[in-house]
């Protein structure tokens, strides 16, 4: 992974001292909370329910043994021994106090991490798949040039104060788990047929009260004009975007008002200012950053499968796990291997200081020191033999971090909700619970397959409920909790938004209601086909029909 | 008259006045001895009569607005102020880098309005060389402000070269 050299170290010490700085004069009185509250968010510090909450970065969401150590103390010390990870490859914790923030951030400065834009109106953490460098059917490996835009939108002095948040995604992989197509801009890396890789770059996609699915700005752009592309885009949502009201602010609104046409006219007609000047990415600069992300030193042909044949043969609760959590890998002999931290009875996402630890250790023992997080809100290890999957299996097995549900629909993306967030209207996490609850049967969830099913406690959408397969929104009505669900969502490459089913749902009722589209899927689907085609194929009415019939 | 910061300095005395309003020509008559910054509109209403009244003058930009249309009258104004109206508000940011990369204005980027301590930074990495602070801001505070950060990563007026161009592109390996 990225290794800070002095100026990084530098930087980053500067910016711990500067909040520290700005932290006093806060307390002392010398800053009013408006002014305090952009300079704090600048630096992950949101003030909630409860308690402040302190939003880490996870850069393109690779982690150290190390850093994981860090975290683990930092959720032992400062918090209440957990931490939360988000569906955008940071983690929260919800229970610092305001005056050891700096202390905090001071801490993670020792291991090269830190809080900086993780909120505010300004460019967030560039997130990318949670697969890059490992997927066998990857275009290029996405780190290098997310590492370039994390470095080039750090600090960057002209956009920190824009109309509203701005999060980037970077993503190499066909299958696309980096929900590109739903962020602000949306990279993606493309192999010509000549071979040459270039990138295609959309912006406009957000999720939200308005759902949108980027549209392409630059339709082909060479590897080192990347940030003067991104910087055209930015000058023009910084300039141009709506400052009136907060909730037309994203550039979604933007493009949808000015028009994509005219809005790629005057992107391209600022791209042929900047192009080429300084910011233009050296050869030097790319093959600098991409020898942070060469392969670790696997051991060439492994013939070690012998023994997970046969453990695959032998322990049918090792094969389940297997199917479900291991992917493959573009080195033969290797495994891609997801941590599942969605084991019923626990918030999705959320992890304790123990198991932080009991993970940094097995990313020592099993996968080169690295983890990954994923927006779905697992954690990985991408470059495990083949030969000592069952090993791991049952050191997971000891912490309950065993699950076999990725993909499923246990599998749950879930923001805070209202149980901590102060924005939420309805809590999101006793959902996922009690869904998870009600599908207890492991043979069935997988014969269900893949189902992606994604909660939110308000319109904001953390939990990503318009590209869930199926998505469940918190509402508030009257004062009471109801929930929202749509189905026919996804984030991948054929991205597509929710549909509304209908009127919203009790608590109670929501299992019910997930069973009866389960049962129509079921009842529908043919052969292999996942919900996601079945619904596709089959459409929106026999779902709601099936819902809504006891009612009518 | 707000405390003015000018290239790393607190000026002792400033001789600009911002005209918030697009009164008339005559208003420049008024204080003799000074100078006057004037809003976009008053010099797009009053240009040709503005020969009657010699000597050097600036403009301001509200964040709204965009330098284009004075893009060809640069060399008239020795000082040109962008506006904040509030901090958050981050337009002017770009117009000055504008201003200094694609128009290479040379004469004085002024922050007006709500101009605070912790701006000033970035501010100066745009493009800005002088600081109209906000009457509560502690000036000598605000000097500090220039050394926050030793450098940055991003090519800005301040340092047209990125950081990836100073590294001098060491590899790790």
């Amino acid at each position: 992974m990225y290794v800070y050299d002095e100026y990084d170290h530098r930087m980053l010490a500067e910016r711990v001292a500067q909040f520290r700085d700005q932290t006093a004069r806060y307390v002392a009185g010398k800053l009013s909370d408006a002014e305090f509250l952009p300079l704090r968010l600048q630096n992950g510090l949101y003030i909630q329910r409860l308690a402040p909450m302190l939003r880490v970065a996870i850069p393109y969401g690779l982690l150290s043994s190390r850093q994981i150590r860090k975290l683990a103390f930092i959720a032992r010390h400062f918090d209440k021994g957990y931490g939360h990870l988000t569906t955008r490859q940071n983690i929260q914790f919800n229970w610092p106090e305001l005056a050891e923030a700096p202390d905090i951030l001071a801490h993670l400065a020792e291991v090269e991490m830190h809080a900086i834009q993780t909120s505010g109106n300004c460019i967030r953490n560039v997130t990318t798949d949670h697969y890059a460098g490992v997927a066998a059917d990857e275009v290029e490996d996405s780190r290098p040039w997310c590492e370039l835009i994390r470095q080039w939108s750090t600090f960057h002095p002209e956009f920190a104060h824009l109309p509203r948040k701005f999060k980037i995604a970077v993503c190499g992989t066909p299958a696309d788990q980096a929900a590109t197509q739903v962020h602000d801009i949306g990279v993606y890396l493309i192999r010509a047929e000549s071979g040459e890789v270039f990138f295609r770059i959309l912006a406009g996609g957000g999720l939200g009260r308005t759902p949108v699915i980027g549209q392409v700005v630059f339709n082909h752009v060479e590897k080192q004009d990347l940030l003067t592309a991104l910087e055209a885009i930015m000058r023009v949502y910084n300039r141009e975007g709506r400052r009136d009201n907060k909730y037309k602010a994203r550039i979604k609104i933007l493009v949808r008002e000015t028009g994509v046409e005219k809005f790629r006219e005057k992107v391209h007609a600022e791209w042929e200012r900047i192009r080429g000047s300084a910011l233009t990415l050296t050869d030097a600069e790319i093959e600098r950053c991409k020898s942070f992300f060469i392969d670790p030193d696997y051991v060439k042909r492994l013939n070690g499968s012998d023994v997970l044949v046969e453990k695959l043969r032998d322990d049918p609760e090792f094969a389940r796990w297997h199917r479900r959590n291991v992917r493959p890998h573009k080195q033969p002999g290797y495994g891609i291997v997801t941590i599942s931290l969605k084991q019923t009875g626990v918030a999705p996402g959320d992890i304790t200081d123990g198991q932080l630890e009991f993970i940094a250790d097995l990313t020592d023992k099993y996968s080169f020191g690295e983890a990954r997080v994923s927006h779905k809100q697992n954690i990985i290890l991408a470059d495990v033999e083949q030969r000592r999957l069952y090993d791991l299996w049952r050191e997971l097995s000891t912490q309950s971090l065993q699950t076999p549900a990725l993909g499923l629909l246990t599998d749950i993306i879930c923001c805070p909700g209202g149980d901590f967030c102060a924005l939420a209207n309805a809590k999101s996490i006793p959902v996922a619970e009690e869904i998870q609850r009600f599908f207890d049967d492991a043979a069935e969830l997988e014969d269900i397959g893949d189902l992606q099913v994604n909660i939110s406690g308000c319109m904001n959408a953390c939990g990503h409920h318009h590209v869930g397969n199926i998505g469940i929104l918190g509402v508030d009505k009257r004062g009471e909790e109801f929930y929202q669900i749509s189905i026919g969502g996804s984030s991948a490459r054929e991205a597509s938004l929710a549909k509304i089913l209908g009127p919203s749902f009790a608590r109670d009722e929501v299992p019910g209601v997930m069973r009866t589209l389960v049962d129509v899927y079921q009842a529908e689907k043919r052969q292999d086909e996942s919900f996601l085609n079945t619904y596709r194929r089959i459409g929106h009415e026999p779902f709601r029909q099936a819902v809504y019939a006891d009612s009518h | 008259m707000p405390t003015v910061i000018k290239d790393g300095a607190i000026l002792a005395r400033d001789r600009w006045t911002v005209l918030r309003e697009a009164t008339g020509p005559e208003v420049l008559q008024a204080v003799p001895g000074r100078s006057f910054v004037l809003p976009l509109a008053f010099w797009l209403n009053f240009r040709a009569q503005l020969e009657e009244y010699p000597g050097e003058r600036g403009i301001w930009l509200d964040s709204h607005q965009t330098p284009e249309p004075i893009a060809a009258d640069l060399a008239e104004f020795a000082v040109i102020g962008l506006n904040f109206p509030v901090f958050a508000d981050g337009r002017s940011y770009s117009n000055a880098r504008e201003l200094r990369e694609r128009y290479r204005f040379e004469g004085e980027i002024r922050a007006i309005g709500d101009v605070m301590r912790d701006q000033l930074y970035y501010m100066s990495r745009c493009g800005f060389n002088s600081f109209a602070l906000r009457h509560d801001q502690d000036a000598e505070t605000c000097l500090r402000a220039f050394t926050d950060f030793s450098t940055g990563y991003q090519s800005s007026v301040d340092e047209p070269l990125p950081l990836f161009r100073r590294r001098g592109g060491v590899r790790r390996k």
